[in-house]
């Protein structure tokens, strides 16, 4: 078929799931328009309500990058301590490693 | 017109050579046609480009040999060839394309992106100098002349990271890339010189046809892999990658990545063109597997907890070329065993390549993406960013079209080269392949932070009156992603027509020993 | 043995350029051992091309049967000379913007990028 994608064990047809997501979505569509319209732009209804406080300044609603992924980073703990000082950003490291890459892959070539 | 078509690869290198020696003259006497001009030259260094690949791709391997009489009879001289030469086969013309298709883009963009900033003449020259080293060394069939491109691509590469100083840290992350490729650089050609001092021969297809598993073989082969994986910026010789490719100008960062695939090109091209199969393929191919997936594991982790945009861009970069070591290595390891690499060596290797180009394709377009975010908010820090979604709109579509891609979600191009990488490497080793799919689900989650604390969140009131790119640097991404959604809409079209020959180029030795050297060798 | 001398001062020579550019931190020192190392190569590359009692290769009025010294290894060294060269000057001149903007020119004060 036109699309197909032979990956060895089976195919891969962008158009079939194109097909497949569109219909999806039709379905989605059908059901929201289904519901009651209620919305109206421009009025208290719009703004977020949390527990009747004044909503905080923009700035600082806005997560940033920066507290993103904290729980994974502490959870590997000990795997970033020791990977993080190695990018130490002296050229010199930069170098022994190649040297030790080079005298690594060597010894393992020539042994096996 | 006949003369132009014949001497198409003498025409990879002169165009850009020409164009880029002719940009000062012209920035000098006639500022106002300096950015056409720039535009007309990689317009036609990239159209030779791809009527070369196309012309490959019709009538098989190109042979050009400079300043000999008939420009395809390679094996004067009693044999051994000793002229300088082109030999185009499948890999190189893809790898061409590749090229073509991001120096194009990406000069689109330079030139608005690069409007307001100063010493421009020098700047495109050394840019047109980069793309005629990266085309030099994926179209050459002499080892000396690859080491010469080499290292045109390494010295303009390093000057071009260094061209906007930003208070000395855009000078330290080049010298840090000069330093490490230039040790590298003179190791390829102290391993080239190991082979010249055996074979008496710089030709490529002539070496691989004498080729043997000596002890002096196998010193040149590590230091090859060693060299060119650093320039490719494998871990762990990865270091200088993410510092150069984070204080680069934006634009150039994505032909870096294409310059970086070119080292990429060379280490395929030494191990199964000039070593093939005369060299324990099993340890080799191993050796190339673990250095991929050291690549993907750490270069996806260290890009999660980055704070500054575009070195986390960097790591991924670093992680995704462990994909392609992965995919071509495990071809590689099963090169010896015709029934494996017909079960899925073959797949692997068409993986792998694949993931060359999307990479090439979806790493641009995030890094002009981001380019742009930086050209309009002078930002880099994702602490500081946010909420740029409502400014920024076609930015922001770009980028998530470019993330989706690299996270590789179906129906864009990443997806269709990861899937062919999982399957294949499952039926080599489940276990690599696990582990593949592990990097990519943090490479998922790694740009759900850049994409929500860069686009996502209110209207913040320091970004109220950011504006969307000029149109020019819009045009260089949407060339881009047309080609992200055309090969992740058509997969197998393109896996048929450019990935397969390349990986048919890689995979037979034999006929590319004979299209340099003729049958009767 | 007198015929190896010239390889085992060229791994010598490696061996030096390596251990200066792995050990000092002076960056000026660390451009220094790359153009040891870029000496080492192309005296390799010059000793690789040559033949006991070799002539100059020029063929026009060359003596019959006489050997000839490899000309294309002695066309490596000219090139690989240029391209030092450049590279040598290229981070020379990036290491007086380093010292202009740091006030160093020590590899271990010099890592603003890392991590």
């Amino acid at each position: 078929m036109i699309g197909d994608l032979i990956t060895g064990y089976g195919f891969w047809n962008p158009l079939i799931w194109i097909i497949v997501m569109a219909t999806g979505l039709l379905f989605a569509w059908l059901i929201w328009r289904c519901g009651e319209s209620g919305y109206d732009k421009g009025t208290e209804q719009t703004k977020p309500y949390l527990s009747g406080n004044d909503e905080p300044p923009k700035s600082d609603v806005h997560i940033r990058g920066g507290n993103m992924y904290w729980g994974f980073t502490h959870a590997l703990k000990g795997y970033y301590d020791k990977l993080i000082p190695l990018h130490s950003g002296v050229v010199n490291d930069y170098l022994t490693w190649f040297v030790i890459g080079v005298i690594v892959i060597f010894v393992v070539v020539m042994v096996i | 017109m006949n003369l132009l078509l014949d001497n198409l690869p003498a025409l990879l290198i002169a165009v850009p050579l020409l164009g880029a020696f002719l940009v000062p003259v012209i920035g000098r006497f006639l500022p106002k046609i300096r950015d056409a001009w720039i535009i007309l030259v990689s317009f036609l260094a990239s159209l030779a480009a791809v009527i070369t690949a196309a012309a490959v791709f019709l009538k098989g391997t190109l042979v050009y040999v400079f300043g000999a009489a008939a420009v395809s009879s390679a094996a004067d001289s009693g044999g051994i060839p000793f002229r300088i030469i082109f030999t185009i086969d499948g890999f190189g013309a893809f790898m061409l394309l590749s090229a073509a298709i991001v120096s194009f883009a990406v000069v689109l963009y330079l030139v608005a992106s690069q409007k307001e900033r100063s010493g421009k003449s020098e700047f495109y020259a050394l840019y047109l100098l980069l793309t005629a080293g990266i085309f030099g060394m994926v179209s050459t069939g002499d080892l000396f002349n690859f080491f010469v491109f080499l290292e045109i691509n390494t010295l303009a590469g390093a000057a071009l990271v260094s061209y906007h100083r930003k208070g000395g840290i855009a000078v330290e992350g080049a010298i840090k890339y000069l330093i490490v490729n230039t040790v590298g650089g003179l190791m390829v050609l102290f391993s080239i010189g190991l082979l010249y001092a055996q074979y008496n021969s710089l030709n490529m297809a002539f070496l691989a046809s004498q080729m043997t598993w000596t002890t002096l073989n196998i010193v040149a082969l590590v230091l090859f892999i060693t060299a060119l994986g650093m320039k490719a910026g494998a871990v762990p010789f990865h270091f200088a990658t993410p510092d150069a490719y984070s204080v680069a100008p934006s634009g150039i960062t994505a032909v870096m990545v294409v310059a970086s695939q070119a080292g990429l090109y060379g280490l395929f091209r030494v191990l199964f063109t000039l070593y093939g199969g005369s060299i324990n393929t099993v340890t080799i191919g191993w050796v190339i597997i673990i250095l991929g997936i050291l690549s993907m594991v750490i270069g996806v982790t260290m890009a999660l907890p980055q704070k500054d945009i575009k070195r986390l861009l960097a790591y991924h970069a670093v992680s995704q070329t462990g994909y392609m070591l992965l995919g071509v290595g495990v071809a590689f390891a099963v090169l010896g065993d015709p029934a494996a690499t017909a079960a899925f060596g073959q797949t692997a290797m068409e993986g792998g390549l694949f993931h060359i180009i999307n990479h090439a394709l979806y790493k641009g377009l995030l890094f002009l993406a981001v380019g742009a975010v930086i050209y309009r908010t002078g930002v880099w820090s994702l602490n500081k960013l946010g909420g740029l979604g409502h400014n920024m709109k076609w930015t922001m579509v770009f980028f998530l079209i470019g993330a989706l891609a690299i996270a590789g979600i179906p129906p864009f191009n990443g997806f269709a080269s990861k899937l062919m990488i999982y399957e294949s490497v499952f039926a080599f080793n489940p276990a690599l392949s696990i582990i593949a799919m592990v990097v990519s689900i943090l490479t998922l989650a790694s740009f759900m932070k850049v994409f929500h604390s860069v686009f996502m969140g209110p209207r913040l009131p320091e970004y109220e009156n950011v504006k969307e790119v000029p149109k020019l640097m819009i045009a260089g991404m949407i060339i881009l992603t047309i080609f992200v959604i055309g090969f992740g809409l058509v997969p197998d079209l393109v896996v048929d027509s450019i990935v397969s020959p390349a990986a048919a180029a890689l995979l037979n030795q034999g006929s590319y020993i004979t299209a340099v050297l003729g049958g009767g060798l | 043995m007198i015929a190896n001398l010239p390889f085992i001062a060229i791994a010598l020579l490696i061996g030096i350029a390596f251990a200066i550019i792995l050990l000092k931190k002076n960056m000026i020192k660390m451009v220094m051992g790359i153009g040891i190392m870029e000496s080492a190569v192309n005296l390799f590359l010059i000793t690789i091309g040559y033949r006991e009692e070799g002539i100059a290769p020029i063929f026009t009025s060359a003596p019959e049967g006489s050997v000839m010294v490899l000309p294309t290894v002695q066309a490596l060294t000219l090139t690989n000379i240029v391209i030092g060269v450049a590279a040598t000057a290229l981070m020379i001149s990036m290491i007086m913007i380093i010292y202009k903007k740091y006030g160093t020119i020590n590899s271990d004060k010099m890592r603003r990028l890392k991590e």
